[in-house]
């Protein structure tokens, strides 16, 4: 069965299109881009995409799906169901479940849940090290076979340079992008937010930015030494963002992602002491915060990730100190990112390679990212002039640990396509599918 | 200006007008510990629970004090804060006791935020009585009030804050009360419990000192901090003996200090270390004077926010 969406504007950075086009698809892969005006084939479902935009499947490459081991948070099905009421077509699972995947019988694992939850892709994330230790390095090797598209012990930084420079040199014989979390912990311990003047007011202990900045530029140098793919996870800091734009002037193979949460709050969100504001990287002050805007600006930053991390409500309703380190984001992560569009910061062309094309090259997520000819037919559509409120008691993820509860945001994803098929059409937004038996004739 | 908030869980959120109420409630609070009989009836019928999650003596002791000498019924509540993990949450354990319909719950935890969180969850008016790092504020209000019977006034003075303010709720709340009320401060200590950032905690009328020396110099007041070991978990500093050496008060440094000038310690002292005993012991420190206030301001704290009242306060003739 063949779909057309038609009358959307179509933008794909790969085709340099940014225009009005129809989309043809059929049996889970994208049979080409059609002209206004151009002939449509007869017998297809259409889906009425006027006034919408629609863009190659949004990728996310950091998101916590907290299962095998803590399904009371999260699990995959859940996990993929919030991801694609996001508008993201695909998720990259982080490592850190228990059991870690360090191996490839929970990397199959992985897959096999998704593909029995039918919603959005999920690519698995092997871990560096076994158990995220930071001691000896996992089975990278049978982890790609099994379905790995890149290593990570996210949450756990790895301890040494001596053990990063071994991940690094094993990982890039199977060309695996090495994923690391930068944080110094020996300058952290016991650190629950960002040091500074709200640390110090609300007597909390601090994370530096400094202890980012060491390990970003540690990285930056043993991806020099070693040739190595590195991507920077959730980048926070000034010094951070620097470190990656000087890596990259150098043609260095390094490249990094930003949280919505790091760009659209500072640790003043922390003055009440809600641990819906704790997360790791930490919420930074407004330096950090303009920097961040700015390397999004200037295209020092590859990609938009949600770091999705679900908490049970009972672990967050604990001392601040006592509470777990994440919020999710896997619904609130576009609306964040129209913002800035509607700031003038980036294009609408610049989402949609902040949010797929460059996601797609960094994982090399082989015909993903893109819209052309042959391509996986993951397709995110958007509505730019969409005002919304989210409700976080709505979210489809079981777990209900946000910070933007209650906020009002301008554009969001409207429905998301998985390999052909609608697996999240907006409520509000039916008339998509309204068209959908009736036969396309109409030009 | 009155006091009209739910909850007193920091100076930092109060207005001037709100401190110096306090304050002056405090000063009719303070003759009825003069007397023979030390007790009005301004809180019959009451109930206030302490609450400590961290030991204390001192500051339990005088806000039960204060609530017996208001006839309230003060009820006083030990929990190790090591068996919080394996036990109930702190909101659980808050809850159930609200649910025995107390008028007041007196806070002391060893993590920031604990009241507040306690504030926003539940149903009570929690009193801070010390949190973790953050604010201490029936602490800055008793010092504020020894500060004001002897220098009758707050505004313009120069206080000298000298220790471990990184670990240290009476600094940040001393800090916050007397900037509002127009002293000046200056901090000063070693430099891993002195971060230079610290300067910015408040807008105004604080300053970061290199040395104890400088911070000291012309101070009316002199406020020696205790070294927070419990709060440290590496070594801040090399040993007790170099810090006394370097940072402990000792008579040749009040003599940059105003003629006149008082000093302070909320307790306990280290004697020796951060303080010599013979300033301790001085005619300069006012320590047991700031423990005598201590039990006029929770007086005033909890009659504000356990529903005193100010008609019957003054049908009993204060």
């Amino acid at each position: 069965m063949k779909l057309l969406i038609a009358n959307g504007y179509l933008v794909d950075p790969t085709q340099g299109i940014n225009t009005g086009r129809d989309l043809l698809i059929e049996d889970g892969r994208v049979l080409g881009v059609l002209e206004r005006g151009q002939e449509r084939p007869g017998g297809v479902e259409v889906l009425d995409a006027t006034g919408l935009i629609v863009a190659p499947g949004f990728i996310d490459l950091h998101t916590h799906l907290r299962e095998p081991g803590a399904e009371y948070k999260e699990t995959i099905a859940s996990g993929a169901a919030a991801a694609v009421a996001g508008g993201w077509a695909s998720v990259c699972a982080m490592p850190n479940t228990d059991p870690v995947n360090d191996s490839p019988a929970v990397t199959r694992f992985v897959i096999e849940q998704a593909q029995r939850a039918q919603l959005a892709n999920v690519f698995p994330i092997g871990s560096i090290t076994k158990g995220c230790g930071g001691k000896e390095l996992s089975e990278m090797g049978e982890m790609k076979n099994a379905g790995i598209v890149a290593v990570s012990d996210d949450g756990h930084p790895v301890p040494t340079a001596g053990m990063m420079r071994r991940a690094m040199e094993y990982a890039r014989g199977f060309e695996l992008t090495v994923v690391d979390h930068c944080q110094d912990v020996s300058l952290t311990a016991g650190g629950v937010m960002h040091e500074g003047r709200w640390s110090l007011i609300l007597g909390l202990r601090g994370m530096p930015a400094a202890a980012e900045d060491v390990h970003v530029i540690r990285d930056c140098v043993l991806a020099k030494l070693t040739g190595a793919s590195v991507h920077i996870a959730h980048v926070s800091t000034s010094g951070g963002l620097d470190a990656v734009r000087r890596a990259k002037e150098m043609g260095l193979p390094v490249t990094c992602e930003v949280a919505p949460h790091h760009w659209t709050l500072t640790d003043e969100a922390l003055a009440e002491y809600d641990t819906n504001t704790k997360m790791s990287p930490p919420l930074r002050s407004q330096n950090h915060v303009n920097a961040l805007l700015e390397g999004l600006r200037d295209g020092t930053v590859d990609a938009i990730a949600t770091d999705h991390a679900p908490h049970h409500a009972d672990e967050k309703n604990l001392e601040f100190d006592q509470a777990p380190f994440g919020i999710t984001g896997l619904e609130t992560a576009v609306g964040l990112a129209f913002d800035l569009v509607n700031q003038g910061i980036i294009d609408l062309e610049q989402l949609v390679r902040l949010c797929s094309t460059n996601p797609a090259r960094i994982f090399s997520l082989k015909d993903r990212g893109t819209l052309a000819e042959n391509a996986h037919a993951d397709v995110t559509i958007l509505d730019p002039a969409c005002e919304w409120t989210f409700d976080a008691a709505t979210s489809k993820s079981k777990s209900r640990n946000t910070p933007f509860h209650g906020r009002t945001m301008t554009g969001a994803a409207v429905a998301t396509i998985v390999g052909g098929r609608v697996v999240y059409l907006n409520p509000n937004y039916t008339r998509i599918t309204d068209a959908k038996h009736r036969q396309a004739s109409a030009k | 200006m009155q006091f009209n908030r739910k909850h007193l869980l920091g100076i930092r959120e109060l207005e001037p007008g709100e401190i110096t109420h306090l304050l002056d409630t405090a000063e009719t609070f303070r003759d009825i510990s003069r007397r023979e009989i030390k007790k009005v009836p301004a809180l019959r019928g009451r109930t206030v629970i302490n609450l400590f999650f961290e030991s204390s003596t001192r500051t339990r002791t005088s806000f039960e004090i204060a609530a017996k000498r208001l006839s309230a019924d003060a009820v006083n509540i030990s929990v190790s804060t090591s068996s919080v993990s394996k036990g109930e949450t702190l909101l659980d354990t808050a809850r159930n006791l609200e649910a025995m319909a107390p008028d007041c719950i007196v806070v002391r935890h060893s993590m920031a935020g604990a009241p507040q969180h306690l504030a926003r969850m539940g149903n009570a008016p929690i009193v801070n009585a010390g949190d973790g790092s953050h604010e201490h504020p029936t602490q800055a209000l008793l010092d504020a009030l020894t500060i004001r019977e002897h220098k009758s006034r707050i505004e313009g003075l120069k206080v000298a804050i000298i220790g471990d303010v990184l670990h240290s709720r009476v600094a940040r709340s001393n800090i916050h009360l007397l900037t509002k009320l127009g002293a000046t401060v200056s901090v000063a200590g070693p430099g891993t419990l002195v971060p230079l950032e610290f300067g910015e905690l408040v807008e105004q009328g604080l300053r970061v000192e290199k040395t104890i020396e400088d911070a000291i110099e012309g101070a009316d007041v002199v406020m020696i901090l205790r070294i927070q070991r419990e709060r440290q978990d590496a070594a801040f500093f090399p040993s007790m003996r170099e810090y006394a050496v370097h940072f402990g008060l000792k008579p040749k440094h009040l003599e940059r200090a105003a003629e006149d000038a008082i000093v302070m310690h909320p307790g306990p002292i280290n004697r020796g270390i951060e303080m010599a005993s013979e300033i301790a012991d001085g005619g300069r420190s006012l320590i047991l004077d700031q423990v005598t206030n201590g039990v006029a301001v929770r007086m005033a704290v909890l009659y504000l926010l356990a529903g005193g009242g100010h008609a019957e306060l003054d049908e009993k003739g204060h």
